[in-house]
């Protein structure tokens, strides 16, 4: 027996499971998948759960619900990989040989990384929104909270789904505006970026819907501490601003196993070829979503466009064929604007998002850096897609790769 | 005697925008027009290491990658090089704007 063995059983590592499990014969090979939690979380619903609209129990089931029982699943911790002998070390001095590894050990908040962050403050003042718990206890906060200043911060870049602080931002204004408050809260976003987005057409189209809103934007910061006693964050070039309620996207790093396997670069991200997604070291090693280096955004839509290159690209492989460079950093975000609106933006390596119709040309239904209805409702049932369709790795009504058809240059 | 930009192509944001172009000569020019008026050994560590990693990858550093390549901390980067340093320093180096990733 031969063993294809995935590391993580999050969106990545479902999928590949799913696909490589219907791919291979069950009498040639077997398909394991390690992970530590036994929760599978809908991640894009933690942005919900500090508002209300979801509650954390929305967005969690059993991982073993999404594969297939032919699918070996061992929930341990992973302590090493050694790929120079195709072995994974797991807790209990228990360990697996290979023939061929998929790591989707995914990206994780590091909030021990910004100094001040946890002093005091944390989970009192100072909240997350990227983990269950966090989204849960900032909802609890926001319940009661009287008004104040309320300060977003992106500590560095990347972060696991860029668009979602955006969200945040939207849904805020949108909730305090609800509840009659809005006049009582003054709402800040700081990023280290020049805008409120990376790309161009974006950054200046999100931009106006933040001013439009009257949120204030602090560009180009790079935070260094927190100093809760004085509630005041500050950047190493000296620009001190006070916060009532600090709301924080710290650092975002690769899984800890990455590091101690020394596998991966200064964020624990492992380097991978951007196009094959094969690693660039090991030739039988192969990664999907956020725990590599690629440059596409750590997003579980871009994941699954991951999907269908890296599953093709293992099955050529073991058939002795060069893989294909067929990934071409495509990303489909929806971007909740509040309002029962939504924004949609599609892009990939080389093209930024640009207004248009999808995903058919001139009809949609949804439109592209656009907010409209349609694509709050589009937002709303993918996570009926997510469980249903795209964790099994169902057919989704769109290529892999991006499509200039239906986009306005 | 400063070193003649007159054949060397920039971007509407000031970057050079071919790198093969850059010596250190037009580094010291490009240094003072940001209001570095000395290039010190430990400004330098940081510039090679840039042009080293940026010509490797062919993207400019992110501040990360220059403290963990150089150990050199933020706080002192951002004494040596005031205000933005990855950026700052890319352009000295003659590299493009360093990206936000996505």
């Amino acid at each position: 027996m031969k063993t294809l063995l995935i590391l993580g059983g999050g969106t990545g590592g479902t999928m590949v499971a799913n696909k490589m499990s219907a791919a291979l014969d069950p009498q040639e090979w077997r398909v394991v998948v390690v992970d530590k939690d036994e929760n599978h979380y809908y991640q894009p619903g933690f942005l919900f759960i500090p508002f209300g609209i979801y509650s954390p129990s929305d967005v969690v089931k059993p991982k073993r619900n999404f594969l297939p029982p032919s699918v070996e699943m061992i929930f341990s911790d992973i302590e090493r990989i050694e790929p120079d002998q195709n072995r994974v070390r797991l807790a209990g001095n228990r360990s697996i040989h290979y023939d061929y590894l998929v790591i989707a050990t995914g990206s994780f908040i590091r909030p021990e990384q910004l100094p001040g962050l946890m002093d005091g403050g944390w989970r009192r003042n100072i909240f997350d929104f990227y983990t269950p718990e966090g989204a849960a206890a900032l909802a609890r906060h926001l319940k009661f909270w009287k008004g104040g200043r309320l300060v977003l911060n992106v500590a560095e870049m990347p972060i696991k789904c860029p668009v979602a602080p955006l969200e945040f931002l939207f849904l805020a204004d949108w909730f305090f505006k609800q509840r009659g408050m809005r006049d009582k809260v003054e709402i800040t976003f700081v990023t280290p970026l020049p805008g409120a987005f990376t790309k161009p057409r974006a950054s200046s189209i999100l931009g106006n819907m933040l001013e439009d809103r009257g949120i204030r934007l602090e560009t180009e910061y790079s935070i260094m501490e927190v100093d809760n006693a004085r509630q005041v964050i500050r950047s190493y070039d000296e620009r001190e601003i006070p916060y009532d309620l600090f709301i924080t996207i710290p650092t975002n790093m690769g899984a800890e196993v990455i590091a101690a396997s020394g596998m991966g670069d200064e964020l624990n991200f492992v380097p991978v070829n951007k196009n094959t997604m094969q690693s660039l070291k090991w030739e039988n090693v192969w990664l999907i979503g956020d725990a590599s280096n690629a440059p596409a955004s750590k997003a579980g839509s871009v994941a699954h466009f991951m999907l269908e290159v890296v599953v093709e690209n293992i099955l050529r492989h073991m058939e002795g064929l060069e893989p294909l460079p067929k990934f071409d950093g495509h990303a489909n975000c929806f971007i909740e604007s509040g309002n029962d609106k939504g924004v949609l933006i599609d892009f990939n390596y080389d093209v930024e998002p640009l207004p248009g119709m999808f995903p058919l040309p001139g009809f949609g239904p949804f439109s592209l850096l656009k907010e409209s209805p349609a694509n709050h409702w589009g937002k709303m049932m993918f996570k009926w897609v997510y469980w249903n369709v795209l964790l099994k790795g169902g057919e989704m009504p769109f290529e892999s790769q991006m499509s200039m058809a239906g986009k306005w240059k | 005697m400063l070193a003649d930009l007159t054949a060397i192509a920039f971007n509407e944001e000031g970057f050079m925008t071919d790198p093969s172009q850059w010596t250190k000569e037009i580094a010291e020019v490009l240094a003072k027009q940001e209001g570095l008026e000395t290039l010190t050994p430990e400004h330098w560590k940081i510039i090679d290491f840039c042009r080293q990693a940026g010509l490797a990858s062919g993207k400019s550093p992110t501040l990360r990658q220059i403290t963990t390549g150089t150990g050199i901390s933020t706080k002192d980067l951002f004494a040596l090089f005031p205000k933005g340093p990855a950026k700052k320093v890319a352009k000295i180096a003659g590299l493009g704007k360093p990206e936000g990733c996505v």
